[in-house]
C-alpha cells in the first residue's frame, strides 16, 4: 500500500498508477458536486460552465458564510454519501474526463468497469471529518449555479488534502467489493452461532 | 406570564446552545470509545480512518469548528416534570426558535427540504421539525432537553423488519447483521448500533433511535437485553466491514438496544444506525430558569 502525493487536474497515467488501499494526498483543485448539480448536468442537460477535464470531484454540500456577490468563505466542508449518485460515474468519465471522484461510504460495484475502462479511481474520504477537512481547503475560488445553494458546483484549492484512500482503482479492484464478499461468507458461520 | 415569557426565553436560549454545542464538542465516552478502537483496529486503511477521526476531533476543538458539515435535522428529547411552569406547546415553541437562531447566527448549513418539491426552508426548521419527542415526570418542576442532531448518511441506513415471533431472538440477530453488512461504509462506520425491538413498527424505530442517544456503551438495565448488546457487539465486529467500511476489526464501537413488551403475535425489529459522530448534548431546565448543562448525559 503505497503513499502518494498528487495534483488535481491529473492525467489518466497518473491515476493508472494509484492500487486499491494506497494513501493519497491532494493538491490543486477540488470541485465540489452533489445529486441536484448532476440531475442539472445529466438529466435537465445543462452543460457544466467549467472544464472538468482531469478533473477530482468531491461530493459535498458545504457550509458557508456569505461575503459578497457571488463570494463565500467557508465554515465547514465535508463530505456526503457517494452511493447515490453512482449513475453519473460513468458519464462523468465518458464526456468530461473526470479523473477522481472522492466521497464517503463508497460506490456500488457498477461503477467498477467504467472507472477500468476510462481511467478513473474513487477514494475514500473519512466521512464526518468535516472540521480537518475544512482545513485542507484553502479558499473557495468559484460558485457556480447559486440557486442550487448548497448543492452548487464549487471550485476550491486545496492543500495536503486527505489522507485519502484509493477505494476503486482503475484496474478493476474495489475494496468495497472486496470486504462484502468477506462478510457474506463470515455471516454464513455467524448465521450458525446465533 | 412574564415567568412564562422569561422561562420560554431560557428554554429558547437553551436549544440554540445546545444544538451548536454538539455539534462542535463531542462527549467523552465516544472519544473514549474511538482511542480504544483505534488501539484495537489492525487494518491499514483502517487504521488511517481511526487516526483520521482522532485528529478531526482535536481540530474541532481547536478551531471551535463542527466535527461533521452535516448539522442534522435538529432532534430532541424532552422529559417535562408535571409541574414545571412551561406547557410543552410553548416548550416546543422554544425549540423552533432556538434552532432557527442557531442556524441563522452561526450560521450553519440548511439541510431541512420540502419533502415533495425538495425546496429549502432556509433554517433548519419547518413543517413538524425539529422534530421532538415527549417523556412525562409525576413529581417534578423540571425540564431536561437533549439535543440529538442526526446526519443523513447514518439515518439512511435505518431498517425495519418484522420477524415472527417464531423467528426468535436468532432472527432478531440476523436481521441486525444482515442490515449493518448491507450498510457498509454508507452510515460511517464505526458507530453505534441501536435496536429496537417489541412493541409496535413505529415504536420500534423509536426505541432504536432513544437507543443511540445514549452514553456510548451503557448497559439496559434488564440483564437480558444487556446480554444481548454484548453478543450483537461481539458478531457484529466478526463481520469485517471496519472503519468507513474499507475493512478491518472495528465495525461498531457500540450495540445498544432498547425492548418493549409487545403483542403475543408481534416481533419487530428495528436497526437505527448512529455514525462515530454520535451528538448530544443535554440541558437541565429548573423551573426558574435556570440551566445547567451536561455535556455526558
Amino acid at each position: 500500500m503505497a503513499e502518494h502525493r498528487l495534483t488535481f487536474p491529473a492525467t489518466e497515467e497518473q491515476v493508472r498508477q494509484l492500487r486499491a488501499g494506497d494513501s493519497v494526498l491532494v493538491d490543486g483543485h477540488v470541485i465540489g458536486i452533489r445529486d441536484r448539480t448532476q440531475v442539472r448536468i445529466f438529466d435537465q442537460g445543462v452543460e457544466p460552465p467549467l472544464d472538468l477535464t482531469g478533473a477530482f470531484l468531491l461530493h459535498t454540500a458545504p457550509g458557508v458564510r456569505k461575503v459578497g456577490e457571488g463570494r463565500y468563505e467557508k465554515v465547514s466542508i465535508g463530505t456526503t454519501t457517494s452511493a447515490r449518485m453512482v449513475r453519473f460515474t460513468e458519464p462523468l468519465g465518458r464526456d468530461y474526463g473526470v479523473r477522481a471522484i472522492c466521497g464517503k461510504g463508497g460506490l456500488p460495484d457498477k461503477a467498477i468497469e467504467p472507472m477500468r475502462r476510462l481511467g478513473m479511481v474513487y477514494f475514500a474520504i473519512v466521512g464526518g471529518a468535516a472540521a480537518l477537512e475544512t482545513t485542507q481547503i484553502e479558499e473557495i475560488e468559484e460558485v457556480y449555479w447559486e440557486e442550487l445553494m448548497p448543492e452548487c458546483l464549487w471550485k476550491f484549492r486545496v492543500k495536503d488534502f486527505g489522507p485519502l484512500t484509493v477505494a476503486i482503482d482503475s484496474h478493476g479492484t474495489s475494496l468495497y467489493h472486496d470486504v462484502q464478499e468477506e462478510a457474506k461468507k463470515r455471516l454464513e458461520d455467524l448465521y450458525a452461532r446465533l | 406570564m412574564a415567568i412564562a415569557t422569561d422561562l420560554q426565553r431560557a428554554v429558547e436560549d437553551a436549544a440554540a446552545h445546545l444544538y451548536v454545542w454538539a455539534l462542535k464538542d463531542i462527549p467523552q465516552d465516544l472519544r473514549d470509545a474511538l482511542a480504544e478502537a483505534a488501539g484495537t483496529e489492525t487494518s491499514v486503511p483502517g487504521q488511517r480512518v481511526l487516526q483520521t477521526i482522532l485528529r478531526n476531533v482535536e481540530v474541532a476543538e481547536e478551531e471551535r469548528n463542527l466535527v461533521c458539515q452535516d448539522t442534522g435535522i435538529a432532534v430532541y428529547y424532552c422529559r417535562v416534570g408535571e409541574q414545571f411552569p412551561l406547557h410543552p406547546a410553548r416548550i416546543y415553541q422554544a425549540l423552533y426558535d432556538g434552532t432557527e437562531r442557531a442556524t441563522v447566527d452561526h450560521p450553519l448549513r440548511s439541510n431541512t427540504v420540502h419533502t415533495l418539491t425538495r425546496e429549502n426552508t432556509g433554517q433548519n426548521v419547518g413543517h413538524r421539525v425539529p422534530i421532538v419527542h415527549w417523556d412525562f415526570v409525576r413529581d417534578w418542576d423540571g425540564l431536561d432537553v437533549k439535543c440529538v442532531p442526526k446526519g443523513s448518511g447514518s439515518e439512511n441506513m435505518s431498517f425495519l423488519k418484522m420477524c415472527v415471533p417464531a423467528d426468535g431472538v436468532a432472527g432478531i440477530k440476523r436481521f441486525v447483521l444482515d442490515s449493518i453488512v448491507g450498510a457498509g461504509g454508507k452510515p460511517c462506520p464505526p458507530g453505534i448500533v441501536g435496536v429496537g425491538i417489541g412493541g409496535s413498527a413505529d415504536y420500534a424505530m423509536h426505541l432504536a433511535k432513544e437507543a443511540i442517544a445514549r452514553p456510548v456503551g451503557t448497559r439496559n438495565p434488564d440483564p437480558l437485553v444487556a446480554q444481548l448488546e454484548d453478543e450483537l457487539k461481539e458478531l457484529l465486529n466478526e463481520t469485517g466491514i471496519g472503519p468507513m467500511g474499507l475493512g478491518g476489526d472495528v465495525t461498531v464501537l457500540q450495540c445498544h438496544v432498547e425492548h418493549a413488551d409487545t403483542h403475543m403475535t408481534l416481533n419487530p425489529v428495528a436497526v437505527n444506525y448512529q455514525c462515530w459522530a454520535a451528538r448530544r448534548s443535554t440541558a437541565h431546565i429548573g423551573p426558574d430558569g435556570a440551566v445547567e448543562y451536561d455535556r455526558e448525559a
